[in-house]
């Protein structure tokens, strides 16, 4: 069982301290961060239309969230006709209701799980084993946190902190039939991972699975992988549950076009991915059933600068090109979702009221290399500085910033700063400044204070 | 052309000596430069903060204060993206505060691009012999979208060696209240940026921002490393006489 | 209230007073106009998939010789003389399959399951897939193919072998799916 982020304690500023301290994890993160980044950037750079598709792709989900509640209700009525299920749930503790329930009905108990970030939101894996039912994650990352009792750090590989020879030692550790002699080769680690899950797969009776995309118009659902768990899982089970959260509507099925574009050569880097399944409703004898999943997404749909997040298909550029989640790692964000997309989308899901969600729009130097690299053009830091506003602020900082809002309202006020900050240029350490400013005092140098502003200067030489 | 200087309160208070390079490049290449002393700063602090309302009230004096002239040049990136993309977002839709941000935003220019863009000149005659590696700071880089306009500036100055900076387009980890609020995140990502720019054997580090040249400046000069730190604007008001 | 009730309403709450957006397509729909029997290799090959450009003339005769002594399900519907399918998926050696659509610019198979292309499974389980695809099949582009195929069908697009890149973001090919795929173009 993978441990679950839910009232985890601290914030972001402590958290990524120990993170930056930790040198094999800033070594992992680095090494995988930088190659990803070179593989989407030669992708990407092969196609001449990629603006247009970007801007296709933004114009295709605004106009969804505009008008999701019709196009919901056409996907379920399409999803019926082909003979699905459809279930709604408001939030997590609903879903998993459903889902378990569901499970339940089989007799079975065990489940084999697709990667799916939706169900690791509503921590549905914890509900089950309430539940007494197992859930085997056959995703190779998912199954690496889910052997090594850890935590997911990234959106499209939640083992990314962990590099080969960690991963050899906890399937040495947790996968009984492992051969003593496994090495670290990444091809051998693969075989060791299809072997342990063969057996599961063939005699597994219930999947559950997530959805990248579902098209309003025809009720298709479109599941995009690499390994082909994902294909075992969504195939050969009797039954299949997929738990989606509301956004990840496309209105039509050309929209498709769009989108198996976009999110391939942004979260891996090629051209396609592996594999990429489609199905609509019930297929070959398969008992289906889809749970839509709201979890807050309505209301962050109500806001207006932080509804833009709903457009995320969950493709990891942002994360893989951030350089605050490059050396702070995953974990820090306290949050299925990491990254810049989780430091905007977390806050919103799950609202301020914790010390960790409050310090999440501040997890990010707004240095924008996000905002470049989202397929579907989502101005984070623009979502970041609103959430900023509305996150809660420290009585210290709040008199700081009142203080020094006073002082720039009036040029006179400045002036009398910048004479007084000169005259006691002289007594202000260069090395260690007091109180909060010592933060950046332990790394960096103060800038002398000049004799005079240039304000002062202009006006003594220049002023006729 | 009478142009407006917008020093920058950063520039004002800590960096005069950048203020003073920009009235010496820009007289020299004909401009009447001129300084309204009523201005004081562009807001970013408090909106990219989270203190909106100090933030508007600041946007507002700077609209006031600016109005009327030709062109406003900011020997900053980060302050002139400030006003030209994010001012925009502060006013409501139609009301007075966004016309005014209309009128004045698009004169706003960070210097390189009013060098080129507007004046059409990228031999500024400066000479500055030494070894140069340039920081393309994230608002001018990703904000701005200034491309290659610095390096064209600096190409050239005459006796400039200008270095390539590995890893350029990555975030010093200024960012400004995050140096404090993040500062072992911001701590890092400095000291990878210092160790690329030792890296280029560079003499000086120039960039459009004395924020993020603070804070690289403050980290180079703690590790000792000998390297200067020195804006855009210094570098090109520099001559044969002033060497 | 029931919870799909109570979602429309939150949403038609949420989303009231916005404005509609128009969606520009400006981007291609074609992607390539030269030889896309050459491209299509290519791409495919690109994936470490084994690719081979055959007049369709010698396409039976090549299969029958390559399937020779080996377990493959060969489905209905696969036009194949003289050789008998594998009755077992759990221990059949490989499947041999036609398909629905080729994508030059991504070197993706699609299969839509209809006659000669099996079950999912059986495209599946088996560890060798052998595929054929006619050059009247392959188009240029994704949205090329996105408009020949038909959203009633269970449809696989195949992009090389089964692969995982989570072991420090390398590409590793052969996990669960077929480790070895290998495509003959039919020209």
């Amino acid at each position: 069982m993978s441990a679950t982020f839910l009232g985890m304690p601290g914030n972001f500023p402590e958290n990524s301290q120990k993170a930056v301290q930790d040198s094999q994890l800033r070594y992992n993160l680095r090494k995988a961060t930088h190659t990803i980044r070179g593989k989407r950037a030669d992708v990407v750079g092969e196609l001449p239309d990629w603006a247009e598709l970007r801007a296709a792709g933004k114009a295709i989900k605004d106009h969804t969230l505009r008008n999701l509640d019709r196009y919901l209700v056409q996907l379920e009525r399409a999803v019926q006709d082909a003979g699905g299920t459809v279930h709604w749930a408001r939030d997590a503790a609903e879903a998993n209701r459903i889902v378990t329930g569901l499970v339940k009905a089989t007799g079975e108990r065990e489940v084999v799980k697709v990667k799916s970030m939706a169900t690791q939101e509503i921590e549905l894996n914890q509900a089950l084993a309430a539940e007494g039912i197992t859930a085997y994650e056959t995703d190779l990352a998912e199954l690496i946190v889910q052997l090594g009792d850890d935590f997911p750090s990234h959106i499209l590989v939640p083992a990314i902190h962990r590099n080969r020879s960690e991963i050899r030692e906890i399937f040495l550790e947790k996968m009984p039939e492992t051969p003593a002699g496994l090495t670290d080769d990444p091809p051998a680690l693969a075989e060791a991972a299809r072997l342990h899950l063969r057996e599961r797969f063939l005699r597994s009776k219930v999947a559950i699975s997530g959805a990248n995309f579902m098209v309003a118009e025809t009720g298709t659902l479109v599941v995009l992988e690499s390994e082909g768990n994902g294909r075992m899982c969504l195939t050969l089970p009797e039954t299949l549950i997929s738990v989606v959260g509301i956004e990840k509507l496309l209105p039509t099925w050309r929209d498709l076009e769009v989108f198996l574009q976009l999110l391939p050569r942004s979260s891996t880097g090629e051209r396609m991915n592996p594999y990429t399944s489609m199905w609509t409703g019930a297929v070959e004898g398969q008992d289906f059933h889809l749970v839509l999943l709201d979890n807050g997404r309505t209301g962050v749909l109500a806001d207006e600068v932080g509804r833009q997040a709903l457009r995320c298909i969950r493709c990891s550029a942002c994360l893989n090109v951030c350089p605050v989640y490059e050396r702070a790692g995953g974990h820090a964000y306290g949050s299925v979702y990491p990254g810049p997309i989780g430091a905007i989308l977390t806050p919103q899901l799950r609202g301020m009221g914790s010390e960790l969600d409050a310090s999440l729009p501040y997890a990010s130097s707004l240095c924008g290399a996000c905002y470049d690299v989202c397929p579907v053009a989502i101005d984070i830091p623009e979502v970041l500085v609103d959430l900023r506003a509305k996150a809660p602020h420290a009585a210290a900082e709040k008199a700081g910033m009142k203080v020094a809002g006073w002082i720039l309202d009036d040029h006179r006020r400045l002036a009398a700063a910048q004479r007084l900050a000169s005259k006691v240029r002289g007594l202000v350490p260069k090395k260690r400044l007091p109180g909060p400013m010592s933060a950046w005092t332990d790394t960096r140098d103060v800038p002398e204070i000049p004799e005079e502003s240039f304000r002062d200067w202009w006006e003594r030489n220049e002023r006729a | 052309m009478r142009v407006a200087l917008f020093i920058t309160c950063v520039n004002d208070t800590l960096f005069p000596g950048t203020g003073k390079a920009v009235v010496s490049l820009l007289r020299r290449l004909g401009c009447e430069v001129d300084f309204p002393a009523a201005q004081t700063c562009c807001g970013q602090m408090h909106v990219n903060t989270g203190y909106r309302a100090e933030g508007v009230r600041l946007a507002r004096h700077f609209t006031e204060v600016f109005a009327g002239y030709d062109a406003v040049v900011a020997p900053s990136g980060s302050c002139a993206a400030m006003v030209r993309e994010q001012y925009p977002k502060l006013a409501r839709p139609g009301s007075k505060g966004a016309a005014a941000i209309a009128e004045v935003a698009p004169k706003v220019y960070e210097l390189s691009e009013f060098l080129i863009d507007v004046l059409k000149v990228e031999d500024v005659g400066a000479y500055f012999p030494h070894r140069v590696t340039y920081h393309p700071t994230c608002h001018s880089l990703r904000g701005l979208r200034l491309g290659d306009r610095p390096a064209r500036l600096l190409r050239h100055v005459r006796g400039l060696e200008l270095v390539p900076l590995p890893g350029a387009e990555e975030c010093c980890g200024f960012g400004g209240t995050f140096a404090v609020k993040n500062p072992a995140v911001s701590a890092a990502m400095g000291a990878d940026k210092t160790r690329n720019i030792m890296d280029t054997g560079a003499e000086v580090l120039c960039a459009a921002d004395n924020s993020c040249l603070m804070h690289i400046g403050g980290t180079l000069s703690r590790q000792k490393t000998g390297v200067r730190t020195m804006h855009l604007a210094e570098i090109l008001a520099s001559t044969e006489e002033s060497q | 209230m029931s919870a799909r009730e109570e979602i429309l309403a939150r949403i038609a709450k949420a989303v009231a007073g916005t404005e509609d957006v128009e969606i520009p397509r400006d981007y291609r729909t074609q992607a390539a106009t030269g030889d896309l029997v050459e491209l299509f290799a290519e791409r495919v090959d690109d994936y470490r998939a084994v690719v081979h450009v055959l007049p369709a003339a010698e396409v039976p005769g090549w299969i029958k010789e390559r399937l020779a002594g080996r377990r493959m399900i060969v489905p209905d519907g696969f036009d194949l003389d003289g050789h008998e399918s594998w009755p077992d998926l759990h221990t059949a050696d490989g499947v041999v399959t036609g398909c629905a659509v080729g994508v030059a610019l991504t070197g993706t198979i699609v299969l839509d399951h209809g006659p000669g292309q099996g079950t999912r499974a059986q495209t599946l389980v088996p560890d060798y897939h052998l595929c054929v695809v006619r050059a009247d099949q392959i188009v240029s582009s994704v949205p090329e193919a996105v408009a020949r195929l038909d959203p009633a069908r269970p449809l696989t697009w195949i992009s090389g072998p089964s692969a995982t890149s989570d072991i420090e973001l390398n590409r590793v090919e052969g996990v669960h799916g077929p480790r070895t795929l290998e495509v003959i173009i039919s020209t």
